[in-house]
């Protein structure tokens, strides 16, 4: 084996039940390199990188670190190692400061001091900026994200595997986050970037490996590679063309907010003297960095959260797809048909159809394009992706006048993103009005025909043009 | 892409008809841990140096062994249990963690007697409907301090209705030696209820009174509720996940909460008026020998299914009755049998590590389920 590099997995098998989540898939990582792993929802990305962090055993394969090949039991069998990961779902303790979460999993007395400079002295190291004594829970996602990357630095990781950590940041932290991770391997270490994002992988790596249905069908040095043949390999045929629509005269107002102020749950200002108007037929889009409002400002104007000031108004029923689907969509603990029977049950009266409801959900399930074993599988054993699908099913399919989505289509593929976009063009063809929150900058463009950017809870109009809407999510003229 | 794929480690499919079966087999995993603790207090009996043969023979002719024992002293017994099971598990299904169905059963009883003393006489056997729905009203009153405490003021529930209990103990107590207390003011007890506010006795010879019947149909309408009803679909929809039904499902969470806690509070309250007009025809100090907290090990025992509550319940009143004759019969402290129950709990959760019970308990105490963090 090539002794340069610094993580090989080769030919790894794994079954989940009666699932191959992987066969024969290999990844091999050069040394101080960056490496981006590319495939669709459920193409084994994920689960190839918990086989190498030692949180899922391979049924069969190899598994080399600098040559050496290894048995990884455990997550700390490879920390000790020097593999770190960062999750898609952060692990830092809220209540604890970026020292203390640090300092965790460690042994030996807590010396606080030493803690912070460590901290310290990995953010100079990296270009971070995080403060050692700011609570965990009180930091943007982007912090967050730079808390986990510096815990694993702290345990000694010269492998950092990151699982799609583009997917919450806005453009500007993504672009920082990415050329940190160049310096990064620039300066010796080594990284794994899990992406479904081709720009990203062809701009920041060195090496591309594309899984489809857990197998590796390209491996390639990042110069043989362009856009069209990553996606060819990716989906295994031409990709879809991205929907379009024609963009016709706006009809009434369905949608109108007048000097809207929004509190948080916690009672924290965070919109502040808004004022929009939404025609049928029309798509507005919306974006901001994260933490800028727009969240706030969507849950309102969906009747999800009452305004402290100002008035919305707004049809009865609205169909809404909220940013964080495991937390406000979803009852992992219920099945697809209790799921979809959600929506507005706080306004259901008297006794729910079930027979009906579980019959809807079946033929729901299929013109959806939701994949689950039947009506009756419970919501948290769907992969992400078809959890996605099932939340816009159920805001779509009462055909509402009004649809506010937030990230609708995190987690999908390319073909399941074109599939929402044109359901989404569909709905404003029939006349619903739509407004759309993206952290993708380009998401938004792509479907909106006006604009809104938000910045610290106040809202501009901008026209549709990447650069200024860049600048003013930055507060920028 | 390929079919959806279950999460590592996550079960298998669940079905409907699934689910079904599997309250089922619940329902048997319990007649098995009940039968593992009796095996139990058998050794520990040994070891004790009692006559544990004869014991188990007397605890089961005290419970289930004669016709007079199973309706006289089993099923009256289990009136008050399944009640207060049924009021504990339609709070913990709706995630509000009302401890506090000991305090609102006094109540209940204070106000039906209050309420029979004052109108029994004239009013006829009109007077047994309107001692009931003054207890049910009673207790959803108590509930309801909780519930304004945790809806205007943060107070969490599981701190005010705890504390509310030994309020209620207190209340009684000045009650039944104060304005309630009987006419030679020689006891702290009330005076008896009038004849006409006594409940029917079901079946003829024996003890069993109409309040069975009631708790039987209960149990019967809150388990059609829970499952059919849109009420009952946004009761388990906040227990589960009140982010989602809040955002989602537009469900006022703090109203749905508060309906829960009175309705909780009306069955509690409703045992308390059935236990005064169905068993002890006054009120007591200590009408009450922690009904209310034995309801949570029932309500527990039984994944909080309103129908299981009804097995548990029976099961528990069996194991109290059967207590007595233990007692008279081996001269085996009564109270073996609370460590019987506290054995068939933690035996329970022991068995079903991620059965429902558990999972609630995890809740319970603070800790949040895991979510499938791992989806690929």
């Amino acid at each position: 084996m090539n002794a340069a590099s610094a993580l090989s997995l080769e030919n790894i098998a794994r079954r989940f039940g009666s699932v191959r989540a992987l066969e024969n898939a290999s990844l091999v990582v050069r040394d101080g390199s960056v490496h981006a792993l590319l495939g669709e929802n459920g193409a084994g990305k994920t689960t190839l990188m918990r086989v190498a962090f030692g949180l899922v055993r391979p049924d069969a394969g190899t598994i080399r670190v600098r040559g050496r090949a290894v048995d990884l039991p455990s997550p700390a069998a490879a920390i000790a190692l020097g593999i770190g990961m960062v999750h898609q779902h952060f692990s830092s303790i809220p209540a604890l400061s970026v020292a203390e979460n640090v300092a965790l999993g460690g042994h030996g007395a807590y010396h606080a001091d030493r803690v912070r400079a460590r901290v310290r002295d990995i953010c100079e190291m990296v270009g971070f900026s995080l403060d050692p004594d700011a609570r965990a829970g009180d930091l943007s996602v982007g912090a967050q994200q730079r808390l986990e990357i510096v815990k694993a630095l702290a345990r000694g990781a010269r492998t950092l595997i990151l699982d799609e950590p583009t997917a919450v940041l806005a453009p500007s932290e993504a672009e920082d986050l990415l050329a940190m991770l160049r310096r990064f391997a620039d300066t010796g270490g080594t990284v794994v970037l899990i992406t479904h994002k081709l720009p990203e992988a062809l701009a920041t790596a060195d090496a591309v490996t594309v899984l489809r249905h857990g197998r590796t069908v390209l491996a390639e040095p990042v110069t043989n590679v362009d856009a069209s043949k990553l996606a060819t390999a990716m989906i295994g045929g031409a990709p879809p063309a991205a929907a379009r629509r024609e963009r016709r005269q706006a009809g009434q107002v369905v949608l109108a907010a007048d000097h809207l102020a929004v509190r948080d749950e916690r009672g924290v200002m965070r919109t502040r003297d808004v004022s929009l108007a939404v025609r049928s037929g029309e798509v507005l889009g919306v974006a901001g960095v994260d933490g800028a409002g727009q969240h706030e400002l969507l849950l309102c104007l969906a009747g999800r959260l009452p305004p402290s000031s100002g008035h919305v108004e707004a049809p009865a029923t609205v169909g809404f797809v909220p940013e964080d689907r495991l937390r406000d969509a979803l009852i992992l603990e219920f099945d697809v048909a209790e799921n979809l029977a959600l929506h507005e049950s706080g306004r259901a009266r008297g006794r729910l159809a079930w027979s009906r409801i579980r019959a809807r959900a079946a033929e729901i399930l299929t013109e959806y394009d939701v994949r689950a074993q039947s009506a009756d599988a419970l919501v948290s054993t769907l992969s992400g992706g078809n959890q996605q699908k099932l939340v816009l099913a159920r805001e779509l399919e009462p055909h509402p006048s009004l649809l506010i989505v937030e990230n609708p289509t995190r987690g999908l593929d390319i073909a399941a993103t074109a599939a929402v976009h044109s359901r989404l063009f569909d709905a404003c063809e029939a006349g619903a009005a739509v407004v759309v929150y993206s952290s993708d900058l380009d998401e938004v463009l792509a479907l909106a025909d006006r604009l809104i950017v938000m910045f610290e809870g106040r809202s501009r109009d901008v026209p549709l043009d990447r650069a200024a809407a860049g600048r003013a999510m930055l507060g920028a003229a | 892409m390929r079919p959806a794929t279950p999460a590592p480690g996550a079960s298998a499919v669940s079905t409907w008809r699934h689910r079904a079966a599997t309250s089922l087999g619940g329902a048997a995993i319990v007649v098995m841990v009940a039968v593992l603790s009796l095996a139990l207090l058998w050794v520990a009996l040994r070891l004790a140096g009692f006559d544990a043969t004869l014991a188990l023979g007397a605890l089961w002719r005290g419970s289930f062994g004669t016709w007079y024992a199973l309706t006289s002293s089993t099923l009256v017994r289990a009136t008050p249990l399944v009640l207060t099971g049924l009021a504990v598990a339609i709070a913990f299904r709706a995630g509000v963690w009302n401890i506090g169905a000991d305090g609102q059963l006094l109540v209940g009883a204070a106000v039906a007697t209050a309420v029979g003393l004052a109108w029994g006489a004239q009013l006829g056997w009109l007077s047994i409907p309107l001692a009931l729905a003054a207890g049910a009203i009673g207790g959803a009153l108590w509930a309801g301090v909780a519930a304004v405490l945790r809806t205007k003021f943060g107070v969490l529930e599981v701190i005010s209705t705890i504390m509310l209990n030994f309020v209620a103990l207190d209340l009684v107590g000045y009650l039944v030696r104060g304005p309630l207390q009987e006419p030679s003011h020689a006891y702290p007890q009330s005076d008896q209820i009038p004849a006409t506010m006594h409940l029917p006795i079901l079946i003829p010879g024996t003890r069993l009174h109409a309040g069975f019947a009631l708790a039987v149909a209960a149990s019967l309408v809150l388990w059609w509720a829970m499952r059919s009803t849109a009420a009952g679909f946004r009761v388990r929809a906040i227990g589960a996940n009140p982010d989602a039904a809040r955002v989602a499902g537009r469900v006022d969470v703090a109203r749905t909460t508060t309906n829960v806690l009175l309705l909780s509070g009306a069955l509690a309250g409703l045992a308390g008026a059935i236990e005064v007009s169905g068993v002890t025809f006054a009120l007591y100090e200590n009408i009450s020998p922690g009904y209310g907290y034995t309801a949570i090990a029932v309500a527990l025992l039984a994944g909080l299914d309103p129908l299981g509550v009804l097995g548990t319940g029976i099961l528990f009143g069996s194991l109290e009755a059967g207590a007595l004759s233990m007692q008279r019969e081996a001269s085996v402290p009564s109270v073996v049998v609370t460590a019987v129950e506290a054995a068939l709990v933690l035996l329970l959760l022991a068995i079903s590590r991620r059965g429902s019970a558990a999972s609630i308990i995890a809740r319970f105490a603070g800790a949040r389920s895991p979510t499938p963090d791992d989806a690929p």
